[in-house]
């Protein structure tokens, strides 16, 4: 099995207020197509974990390996790249710009990576959009559509770049369980049959249970794999 | 490398969303850049009206016979006394002439020298202006009229008449507006003049002449070089000053010593003859220049406030915009270029009002009684201010961009995302 993203021997501190050792020698890796999850209780430090991997939280000892090339200590600008071409993310509050339109704020990060054409990209983003059966909503602000839709729209805008693992922090915990279902059921349909790599965090016991792996964290280390 | 159409795009939709903050920050500019077009014109109009007021009565270098005490007195040529200590008391200034020696030739040799437009001359003579048994004393300057017009703009302060009518009158006189007043004169009069050494001649007035410092007006009158030769009965080589226009002013200085040299004259350039006004001007540009450079950090401080709001009210976007890869780079580039559109929108209309103002200034009426030939508000539209009131705009918002945008660049997006 390919390795989409390995982590070695992770260990992070938060010095302020006091020192206080959050993340204890964490060790794991994702392989393509697998669709993981990591819960915990609050301040478990899961998140911690996830934003160590997203590369956004470059203050940490071990390694990190995405697609087998190391990224810890690399520069900001190519760490942006990175984020840019091969992660995409599904935040707990949506997170659109919301003064873009839908179809503005898929195309985003497609615009940024600048590998295709205008045209191409848009075509690109309405195939994503029709995919989550979101694609009536294209001309529409961001700030003017519910929040389940909102959260399919950040999937959508992850997606587009074809990225190589998507990484959601508590992409439904701020959904009811309708919408939380139908997160779920796409981020599945993604894995099985785009051969997509997921890494979830997520506190939801019924969502985690439903994933093909469920890493356990507890006090800043893994308890369960 | 850099996607501009992006980085551009991001920024005008934020400039377009928030109209109402980017339409204050750009008219702040457009109010600090339109004040500064309108101040600096109108205050360097006036001051050229004061330089022009002093420059038109000033020769570049007024060249005559100064009366003054010999420099070496004869007791130090003699080689017996030379190692001794000689006070000489009670000197009395040298008898010499008033005319100047040779000095049309002189004239035609300063005609030949490339920096000089014009050598005009003159003689200065004191008379008296006599009505009844009443005798008023004043100065009468002989002159070429057609010169003094073409040089000196002598036509400016000419209020009656012409100085084509002095020209072409046997012994007519350009009165002073004061003379005139004082004796109840009017254009077409006869007055009588006598000079210092005797004598009674009829002139007939020409047309009246107001140099605005009343003074001068209760005093001066202006005859052709003829008529004034022929009062005081002199012959026509009879000249006492020459007033020299160049071409460069700033060559008067080093001319004129040049000169004295030459023709052992006394020579005097504007500034030494005007040292004063030369003071006055440059505090008055001091201040336009510190009143105009306020204006614009007030608006620069203006921009600064608004765009650091910007980037609080945005911080959700800058940390989104970074998780999805965008750069700090990227980010910082995004506010500069908003800070350098609100510049340059606000500086562009700035410069309009400014132009504005300054063409409404320029039609004010402004009559006043020493500056006869001033009917409007002066105002100089200099190119040279535009371009830099607009390089100041673009200066000053880059610089208050700058800043906020340094710190959009280095926001941890994870703190904000977390701290949701």
């Amino acid at each position: 099995m390919n390795t989409i993203l390995e982590a070695r021997r992770i260990n992070k501190y938060f010095r302020k207020p006091v020192l206080f050792h959050v993340l204890k020698d964490i060790n794991f890796k994702i392989n393509k197509g697998e669709f993981a999850s990591i819960i915990g209780k609050s301040g478990c430090g899961k998140s911690t974990l996830l934003y160590i991997l997203s590369t956004m939280d470059t203050d940490y000892e071990g390694e990190l390996y995405l697609n087998n090339q190391l990224i810890t200590s690399q520069n900001n600008d190519y760490l942006s790249h990175l984020r840019n071409k091969s992660i995409g993310f599904v935040f707990q509050f949506h997170y659109l710009l919301s003064e873009f339109s839908v179809l503005e704020n898929v195309m985003l990060p497609a615009k940024k990576l600048a590998e295709k054409s205008i045209q191409e990209i848009e075509n690109d983003a309405m195939e994503k959009l029709k995919i989550l059966n979101i694609e009536h909503l294209a001309l529409k602000r961001a700030s003017q559509v519910s929040g389940g839709e909102k959260q399919r729209v950040a999937i959508a805008r992850a997606l587009i770049n074809s990225p190589s693992i998507i990484m959601g922090d508590e992409p439904t915990g701020n959904l009811d369980s309708h919408n939380a279902q139908n997160v779920f059921n796409i981020f599945k349909e993604l894995s099985e049959t785009q051969d997509l790599s997921l890494l979830i965090v997520t506190h939801d016991e019924d969502f985690a249970n439903k994933t093909d792996r469920i890493i356990h964290m507890e006090d800043g280390g893994i308890l369960a794999d | 490398m850099t996607n501009w159409s992006v980085i551009l795009g991001i920024a005008k939709t934020h400039l377009l969303t928030k109209i109402k903050s980017t339409a204050v920050a750009a008219l702040g500019v457009t109010f600090g850049i339109g004040s500064y077009i309108t101040l600096v014109c109108f205050m360097t109009g006036l001051n050229g009206l004061l330089d022009d007021l002093i420059l038109n009565q000033t020769p570049h270098i007024h060249i005559y016979n100064e009366i003054e005490p010999s420099k070496e007195q004869p007791i130090s040529l003699f080689d017996e006394l030379s190692e001794s200590f000689n006070i000489v008391h009670s000197i009395k200034p040298k008898l010499s002439q008033a005319k100047i020696h040779n000095a049309l030739p002189i004239i035609k040799y300063l005609e030949t020298n490339s920096n000089v437009q014009g050598a005009l001359p003159q003689i200065k003579t004191q008379i008296f202006y006599l009505s009844g048994s009443i005798e008023l004393g004043g100065n009468l300057t002989g002159i070429n009229p057609m010169e003094e017009v073409q040089f000196n703009n002598m036509g400016d302060y000419i209020v009656e008449g012409s100085a084509e009518d002095l020209k072409n009158t046997e012994n007519g006189i350009l009165l002073g507006i004061g003379i005139a007043k004082k004796m109840a004169l009017k254009v077409g009069d006869r007055v009588q003049v006598s000079p210092v050494n005797g004598g009674v001649f009829p002139l007939k007035i020409v047309g009246f002449y107001q140099s605005g410092v009343s003074d001068v007006d209760a005093r001066q009158s202006y005859a052709t070089i003829k008529t004034v030769q022929r009062i005081l009965g002199e012959a026509n080589n009879y000249i006492t000053d020459i007033n020299v226009k160049l071409n460069d002013m700033e060559l008067a200085l080093p001319m004129s010593k040049k000169i004295e040299q030459q023709f052992k004259l006394k020579a005097v350039d504007f500034k030494t003859a005007n040292a004063q006004f030369d003071t006055g001007t440059s505090v008055r540009n001091l201040i336009t220049y510190a009143v105009s450079i306020t204006l614009l950090i007030v608006a620069g401080f203006g921009i600064y406030n608004i765009l650091n709001m910007l980037i609080y009210e945005k911080m959700n976007d800058i940390a989104i915009l970074k998780a999805i890869g965008f750069s700090g780079r990227d980010v910082q580039l995004i506010f500069m270029s908003q800070a350098m559109i609100i510049g340059f929108v606000g500086g562009v209309l700035g410069l309009l009002l400014g132009y504005v103002l300054v063409s409404i200034i320029g039609t004010i009426p402004f009559e006043t009684k020493s500056l006869p030939s001033v009917e409007t508000y002066p105002v100089q539209l200099d190119p040279m201010f535009f371009v830099i009131g607009f390089v100041f705009a673009m200066v000053s918002t880059f610089f208050a961009g700058y800043l906020p945008s340094k710190k959009a660049k280095i926001i941890d997006p994870v703190k904000i995302i977390r701290g949701q």
